[in-house]
């Protein structure tokens, strides 16, 4: 048997990625604490850098051999990950704001060492590799053209999350919970993943995804094992989508996690987990759709209203964050089940509309504090507008673009994906999607009217005035949201060239 | 058809300085009304040399165009910002311009004392480059910017001393019965679009020959609503006398000269449409006969000189109108008719205005009286105005007028007899209400208070007035003479195709007709007049009654509008307020309640997360089950 043969150049930007992490792990052990942190960043923005770059040296390439069998780096899949690397390039420069997190993880919460390392000063800086080693997973996750290869990309990308969501530096309690939760639902529906995986393996004996269309084709497709592990697997899917019903642990875990990593969570990791969900059910199942697509517009339609309709009463921003988030999967499994070139086009303008604003959107939340830190509490977010207008107006501007507001990247996404479904003749889904979208913006507008049309109280909050990071971070959001939403030809061109699933 | 590349200048200058008057703000004061009188002088040169340019071109050369830019282009439909100058606009611009200017020299003085006279001058070019974009576009859709642009400059005039809560209010009653009109404008162009998928003219009057007659009349029928609205014709005609809140100047050029006459322009330019339908034209026969009977009537119970004259504007357009819906020669004499006015009810509304400049801007006429001594120069170029108006041979008035009663009566059978009736006795009546206007100023005792000083008006006022006059004594001569209009705007109105039509009598016996009657009329406001009480006699008719409040007009329009408009608004915010605000409300609430059940569900268990994520599962596998079985 010989030895495989890997193409490096095309898997060159997930292991500069992976070299970064390795490397990062190294400064947090062996260099001075003084150094760390300017170190640790410039490592991991150096390394997503370096990788964005090497993308771009490689997007005219593609091969569904790269790594034998198990990566597909075809078109689609080189933009989603161009779009992980812009996105968490953003994040990072959020999580530079060591503000957020804590001083020692491993201390307890309230405990005496960790009131001995706050006074300290210690500050680890453990969070750097861990975002590079989630970044390498989301990569992996999307071109991952076998089961097993799926499997770990998703374990790799959730597993130094689930450390992350317990980091946050203040409401220790409330974070370290939200980590735990997270694993232990993570840890289940890894579990029913993996079942799925068995499942289909059962069927078709192979856990190549071209190997199951193949057999699906030869041997028909009515055999309860296909069912059950289309059914498994989705569920492993839905879940890192955060896609109702399986989103329980969505808004506890987004309001527990440090505000950055919510950000990157909320963006990054959709993108990814929606890549790797077009994927499987573009190549892999796309000869029974009639199976899979009732249940996917089901849930789509579900996560749509459920979300919208939850987001309205949340009294936390977080919160009510989150479940706007939940909304978008349910608006970008619309592009799922589309199944057309359109579909994917759209998805992966989507992608880059949504992420952008989501990462604005948790910025602008990491700077409007009080003393003690962060205000999630929307009541007191009252009369901002008056107070700081230009970051009011900014973050105005995230929620219109996430409500589909015209002149806002979100209304050029929402519409395009809307479109895609409509071509393919699935009104319902449309339908609903417009009337869940009229919900959704209801309680946009409302934090909107909160923020400008309401005096401000005596605890109302203030804004900080953010690092240089912080405010790098912002405008590039703020500036992308808007120039795509005036001028989206050029992207939504490039995403249809980009829109092919090789296989 | 010839290609220009200068006409856009026309347009350009006198916006481009209202822009800077209005931008400049009170660094401006001190040169504003010179920029603008000179921008206004040389729109009139540059149209000068324009019409001599053109009387050097022959045939179809004579009309030129010019495309400014690529203006709508929505897959095949295509609308270029476009001029067209042709022996029809070449005439307004002359007016507008020629008269315009006039007016901006007289402004300065008559504006002198005023605060915000750049304000003022800034807003009369920003009127002369709509006026003037409204006769040279060379589509419905250009037409209809100047269209507005002018509603707005005569919102904007009208309203100039808005401190007058009075003359607010009569600036937006004339912006509301315009905007009725500019809605006929509206749809008749899209009636237009819609049959013969273009707006330009060129295009709308080759296409009108295949046109369905419905659809022309249709179209006839808007474009005599927007007509209305604009010129003040019946039943849109409310707003005229009060848009005289406006300073005195703006009265002239705008209320009596140029916009108001952009009704009979439209139907001119639309003469293809309403050389197709003969409904139409009917139509704008009885509009034109009511409205020049109606004005005729007011003006002779309208104590205030301004209304009065406002009154007349009114007949006297109703003339034109008239012309206007008897066929192709009615359009030259229309024309004619228009060009005259201008001159002479210009002049004479500057004359109104030197005599209450000279009165403390008294406008009662009763209060005036004796005032030739006072006011030489004004009486003389009032009283030429006067001649010309009620068609005294040679004046002006005599040549235009003639020609329109004597066109009426050849309109044939009973419809001719009736209109040229109509118009006959208009011709009475406008003879005994401007007899009136001029015995109760300038003639008879003086009825002036103790505090008042009349004197005649500086130079700078009395010059226009004085070049205006001339016009009224000689335009006509010179535009009958030779059928000199007739022939220079033939190719325009199509009037090669005129049947010579039977006369109903000889020309010379229509014009004995008119002096008769013109001559009755004013011996009879002559006679009336000789002792005019200081203040107006209740004790009158009914009809006087009728007469002074404008024939019940503004009370019809507020039994049949207003206030059952009032109701429909009233009726639809309650609607509104419960039905449709109701329904979204409880939708509010349902969806609200809704997101409590889910918030309940969200407890902070992951035992209940997991639980739930196994139920969805299972209710998946159930689906899936249901899918295929």
């Amino acid at each position: 048997m010989s030895a495989p043969v890997l193409n490096y150049s095309l898997l060159a930007p997930i292991l500069i990625i992976l070299g970064g992490a390795l490397l990062g792990v190294l400064v947090e052990a062996f260099i001075s604490k003084a150094l760390r942190a300017t170190l640790q960043l410039g490592i991991a923005l150096g390394s997503v850098v370096l990788s964005f770059a090497w993308l771009w040296k490689v997007h005219n390439e593609s091969s569904i051999s790269a790594a034998v069998k198990s990566v597909a780096m075809d078109p689609a899949g080189i933009y989603i990950q161009g779009i992980i690397l812009i996105l968490a390039f953003i994040a990072i420069l959020l999580i530079a704001d060591q503000d957020n997190f804590t001083a020692q993880a491993s201390a307890l919460p309230g405990s005496e060492e960790e009131s001995v390392a706050i006074a300290e000063g210690k500050q680890q800086t453990e969070v750097f590799p861990l975002t590079l080693f989630a970044i390498a997973g989301m990569m992996l996750f999307p071109i991952a053209t076998d089961l097993i290869t799926l499997f770990v990309a998703l374990e790799v990308l959730s597993l130094p999350l689930y450390l992350m969501a317990g980091l946050s530096r203040r409401r220790r309690l409330l974070s370290q919970e939200a980590a735990l939760k997270y694993f232990l639902l993570g840890a289940f529906s890894s579990a029913i993943f993996l079942f799925g995986v068995a499942f289909l393996y059962g069927y078709s004996g192979s856990l190549n995804f071209n190997e199951i269309a193949a057999s699906i084709s030869a041997s028909g497709n009515n055999s309860v094992f296909l069912y059950i592990g289309i059914i498994f697997i989705s569920v492993g899917l839905l879940f890192k989508v955060g896609a109702v019903p399986f989103h329980s642990w969505t808004p506890d875990v987004y309001q527990g996690a440090p505000t950055p990593i919510t950000g990157f969570m909320a963006a990054c990791t959709k993108v990814a987990a929606f890549g790797a969900t077009l994927r499987l059910f573009y190549v892999a199942l796309d000869s029974v759709d009639g199976t899979w697509k009732p249940i996917i517009t089901a849930i789509a339609m579900i996560t749509m209203v459920i979300g919208s309709i939850a987001a309205m009463t949340q009294r936390d921003i977080k919160r009510a964050l989150a479940y706007s988030s939940i909304a978008h999967a349910g608006f970008l499994l619309i592009g799922v089940v589309a199944l057309s070139q359109a579909g994917l086009a759209s998805s992966l303008f989507y992608f880059l509309a949504y992420g952008l604003a989501t990462l604005g959107a948790f910025a602008v939340i990491t700077i409007v504090r009080d003393s003690s830190g962060e205000v999630t509490d929307l009541n007191r977010w009252v009369g901002l507008g008056k107070k700081s207008p230009l970051i009011a107006a900014i973050f105005s501007i995230f929620l219109l673009s996430f409500g589909g507001i015209p002149l806002t990247a979100g209304f050029v996404g929402k519409f395009a994906i809307f479109s895609a479904a409509y071509q393919t003749g699935n009104m319902a889904i449309v339908v609903v999607a417009a009337l869940a979208s009229a919900i959704a913006l209801f309680f946009y507008l409302r934090i909107v009217l909160m923020i400008w049309f309401a005096e401000p109280t005596n605890d109302s909050v203030t804004v900080v005035i953010p690092s240089f990071l912080t405010r790098t971070a912002i405008f590039v959001t703020v500036a992308a949201t808007l120039i795509f939403g005036v001028i989206p030809a050029p992207l939504l061109d490039s995403a249809k060239n980009f829109a092919v699933f090789l296989r | 058809m010839t290609t220009s590349t200068h006409l856009v200048y026309l347009i350009a200058l006198p916006l481009v300085s209202a822009a800077i008057l209005l931008l400049l703000g009170r660094i401006a004061d001190k040169w504003g009304h010179i920029l603008a009188t000179l921008v206004s002088a040389s729109a009139f040169a540059i149209g000068v040399s324009e019409f001599f340019a053109m009387k050097s071109r022959h045939g179809d050369a004579r009309a030129a165009t010019q495309t400014i830019f690529s203006w709508i282009s929505v897959g095949s439909f295509k609308v270029d910002a476009a001029l067209l100058l042709d022996q029809l606009s070449i005439s307004f611009v002359l007016l507008i311009t020629g008269v315009g200017t006039l007016i901006h020299i007289y402004s300065i003085a008559y504006m002198s004392h005023d605060r915000d006279r750049r304000r003022f001058f800034a807003y009369l070019n920003l009127f002369i480059a709509a006026m003037l974009l409204l006769v040279l576009g060379n589509s419905y859709l250009n037409l209809y910017v100047g269209w507005e642009g002018v509603g707005l400059a005569s919102y904007l005039l009208i309203g100039f001393w808005n401190q007058k809560p009075a003359y607010a209010t009569a600036a937006k009653k004339a912006f509301v019965a315009n905007r009725v009109g500019d809605v006929g404008l509206s749809l008749a162009i899209m009636i237009a679009f819609a049959q013969f998928g273009t707006v330009t003219f060129a295009g709308v009057k080759a296409g009108a020959p295949h046109a369905s007659s419905a659809a022309l009349t249709a179209i006839g029928a808007m474009l005599l609503l927007a007509a209305a609205g604009k010129s003040a014709q019946f039943p849109l005609q409310s707003w005229l006398g009060d848009a005289m809140a406006g300073p005195t100047p703006v009265s002239a050029l705008i209320h009596a000269a140029t916009m108001v006459t952009a009704g009979v322009y439209l139907i001119t330019r639309s003469n293809f449409i309403f050389d197709a339908s003969s409904t139409a034209r009917l139509l704008v026969v009885i509009v034109g006969a009511i409205t020049l009977l109606f004005g005729a009537i007011v003006g002779t119970a309208k104590d205030d000189i301004k209304k009065a004259l406002a009154a007349s504007t009114m007949s006297q357009i109703g003339y034109m109108i008239l012309a206007t819906g008897l066929g192709p020669v009615g359009y030259a004499f229309a024309i004619m008719h228009l060009l005259t006015h201008g001159f002479f009810k210009a002049g004479m509304f500057l004359g109104a205005g030197s005599v209450m400049h000279g009165m403390d801007d008294e406008v009662n006429m009763r209060k005036y009286g004796g005032l030739a001594k006072f006011m030489p120069i004004t009486t003389i170029t009032f009283g030429l105005g006067y001649l010309a108006i009620i068609g005294v041979p040679p004046f002006a008035g005599f040549y235009s007028k003639d020609k329109i009663i004597e066109t009426a009566f050849n309109a044939g059978g009973t419809k001719g007899i009736l209109l040229g009736g109509a118009a006959l006795l208009g011709a009475a009546i406008t003879a005994f209400y401007m007899t009136r206007v001029v015995v109760l100023t300038f003639a008879g005792s003086k009825r002036w208070d103790e505090k008042a000083h009349p004197h005649e008006s500086p130079v700078l006022m009395w010059l226009p007035m004085a070049i205006l006059a001339i016009g009224s004594v000689a335009s006509g001569f010179l535009l009958a003479s030779g059928s000199a209009m007739v022939n220079w705007l033939a190719p325009v109105v199509n009037a090669s195709g005129v049947e010579g039509g039977k006369e109903l009598m000889k020309p010379i016996v229509v014009s004995l007709l008119a002096l008769g009657v013109v001559v009755v009329g004013v011996a009879f406001a002559v006679i009336k007049y000789r002792t005019v009480p200081s203040v107006a006699p209740e004790d009158v008719s009914i009809f006087t009654k009728a007469a002074r409040k404008d024939l019940y007009q503004d009370s019809l329009n507020e039994a049949l509008l207003m206030r059952p408009g009032q109701k429909l608004t009233s009726g639809l915010v309650y609607t509104d307020d419960t039905l449709v605000d109701g329904a979204v409300r409880s939708v509010g609430f349902t969806l609200a309640t809704v997101s409590g059940w889910v918030r309940k569900l969200q407890n902070g268990y992951v035992r209940t997360y997991a639980l739930v994520m196994l139920i969805g599962l299972l209710a998946l596998i159930a689906t899936i089950w249901m899918v295929t079985l």
